[in-house]
């Protein structure tokens, strides 16, 4: 009784705190990535070393769920089109919905829980082995050296295999709807070209943007801050691939009503 | 000439330094010992200003680094090389990397001028011909030597060692030993260096400083040590569980 009597004031005194303190300490964080990242020296090299890992190595699977999302997408749909006698907007459709919300949500995903992981551990584990103590000891700031370049190489390569993931999935749903469904093969390009507008993929890739910058500040941070040796660097790199996750999700509706929210 | 005035600092409600007072001479080695956890990694840490104090100064040569922000640091850090703990090399990194990125970082030597600055360096820590060797194939004493290599490649005024002989047989505790010694000698730098080994201890300082329960309780050199009858640096000496020392077993 006495318990639930001060739960109120129990979560005000110790929840509300931690969390005002966790959320000053990010948006600390993303000041320093903007302060750094805009202040030499830049690291070209690094950047394109990020560039690669994140992008690059992230091709093959973004190739195969991107292939995969659109033929069953195109699958899916077409059955139930051919129903109503509309079976060539599949096409349109599928297109519409690849280059609005799967693709920059579903490889933002793809990568995060590929690369976005993996920061998050590397730049743990550089934590408790003191290897970021050592490049402070050394006068390199590790937020410019570590942070900046995973940050910028994410918002770079997120919208470009966003970009990537629109057309292989495009390419397989068009295997799908005129291979196995048999669907009109000009009719089903000639209402992609009349109902795609170039805006249902710009959203996207600036989604992706967003989304680049969320995951990759996200991991950097649960990375940056790990504590508690090699059981932490497992707690940071599930935490920053759970958070990154829920934030895609969560920012996605938001960015969707603001992209969409005229048209 | 550094000086530690007054230092506290606590972790939560952990108090682990409590009004510590300290001087390292220049051109000294000055060996601080105390127990695992008594914070002697936490003091060394405040010296280039990696943990910031919750009251007290830390003065080098006459500068409160305490006050100092980014520019600031950066400037007094400059004076000083650090060898962490577990040598702290960049994983990503072999050897030549590791001792070539201070130079890349604040110089701007040509590949051959920092080619012939590693390899001297690699040879005075007795590591000739190490340069290609990634991080995960040296042992734990040439880590120790890269890292001591990578901590003098800037030749820098003052040595910070934190414990750069634990975790390693008597033997190469010996030869780290010298080889702080003979890094002394030849760039004459001040050294402070933190240890719980006795013997190598009064084989190098100069001044020893006993840190117990957030202070410094004894400072002096090896013949001090040795006639003092405080029961705590006695027990400390002697290396026994029985004594005024509170242990948490």
């Amino acid at each position: 009784m006495k318990k639930t009597l001060l739960f109120p004031a129990y979560y005000l005194g110790t929840i509300l705190p931690r969390l005002f303190h966790a959320l000053g300490e990010v948006f600390i964080f993303i000041g320093d990535i903007i302060r750094y990242g805009i202040k030499p020296p830049f690291r070209f090299k690094l950047i394109l070393e990020q560039m690669e890992f994140i992008g690059v190595n992230s091709l093959f699977i973004i190739l195969l769920s991107g292939a995969f999302t659109g033929m069953v997408f195109v699958f899916q749909t077409g059955q139930a089109f051919f129903k109503f006698n509309a079976e060539t907007i599949t096409g349109s459709v599928v297109a519409i919905a690849l280059g609005r919300e799967l693709a920059p949500v579903l490889t933002a995903l793809m990568i995060t829980g590929r690369a976005g992981s993996a920061m998050a551990a590397q730049i743990g584990t550089m934590r408790v082995t003191q290897q970021i103590d050592a490049l402070v000891a050394l006068r390199v700031e590790p937020i410019n050296y570590l942070v900046v370049p995973r940050v910028i190489a994410s918002i770079c390569m997120f919208p470009l295999m966003t970009g990537i993931f629109d057309m292989v999935g495009m390419l397989g749903g068009y295997f799908v709807g005129v291979g196995l469904l048999d669907i009109n093969k000009g009719a089903f390009i000639t209402n992609i070209e009349w109902y795609v507008r170039p805006d249902d993929i710009m959203s996207g890739l600036i989604k992706a943007f967003f989304f680049g910058f969320i995951a990759s500040a996200i991991c950097c941070y649960k990375g940056y801050f790990t504590t508690n040796g090699t059981r932490g660097v497992g707690l940071a790199t599930t935490q920053a691939v759970v958070i990154s996750f829920v934030s895609i999700l969560i920012s996605d509706y938001f960015l969707t009503v603001l992209l969409y929210n005229h048209a | 000439m550094l000086e530690i005035k007054n230092l506290s600092k606590s972790f939560g409600k952990q108090k682990v330094l409590d009004g510590l007072n300290l001087i390292c001479k220049k051109h000294e080695t000055t060996v601080i010992i105390g127990r695992s956890g008594e914070g002697k990694s936490v003091l060394l840490k405040h010296f280039i200003g990696l943990l910031r104090p919750d009251s007290g100064s830390v003065l080098v040569e006459g500068t409160d680094i305490t006050k100092l922000h980014d520019k600031g640091l950066k400037k007094i850090r400059a004076r000083f090389g650090y060898l962490f703990q577990d040598s702290a090399l960049f994983d990503f990194f072999n050897v030549y990397e590791n001792v070539s990125f201070p130079l890349r970082e604040h110089t701007s030597l040509t590949e051959p001028q920092i080619r012939e600055i590693v390899k001297t360096k690699l040879e005075l820590v007795g590591l000739p011909n190490v340069e290609n060797k990634k991080v995960h194939e040296l042992s734990g004493g040439m880590r120790k030597r890269v890292g001591l290599a990578r901590a003098i490649v800037l030749d820098p005024e003052i040595i910070l060692y934190d414990e750069p002989t634990t975790g390693l047989d008597p033997v190469m505790t010996d030869a780290i030993g010298e080889l702080i010694q003979k890094t002394q000698k030849e760039l004459n730098i001040t050294t402070i260096l933190i240890s719980h080994d006795i013997s190598s201890t009064f084989k190098i300082a100069d001044k020893i400083a006993l840190l117990y329960e957030g202070k410094i309780i004894l400072e002096g050199n090896k013949e001090e040590f040795t006639a003092n009858t405080n029961p705590i640096v006695r027990q400390f000496l002697e290396g026994t569980c029985h004594g005024p020392m509170r242990m948490a077993l």
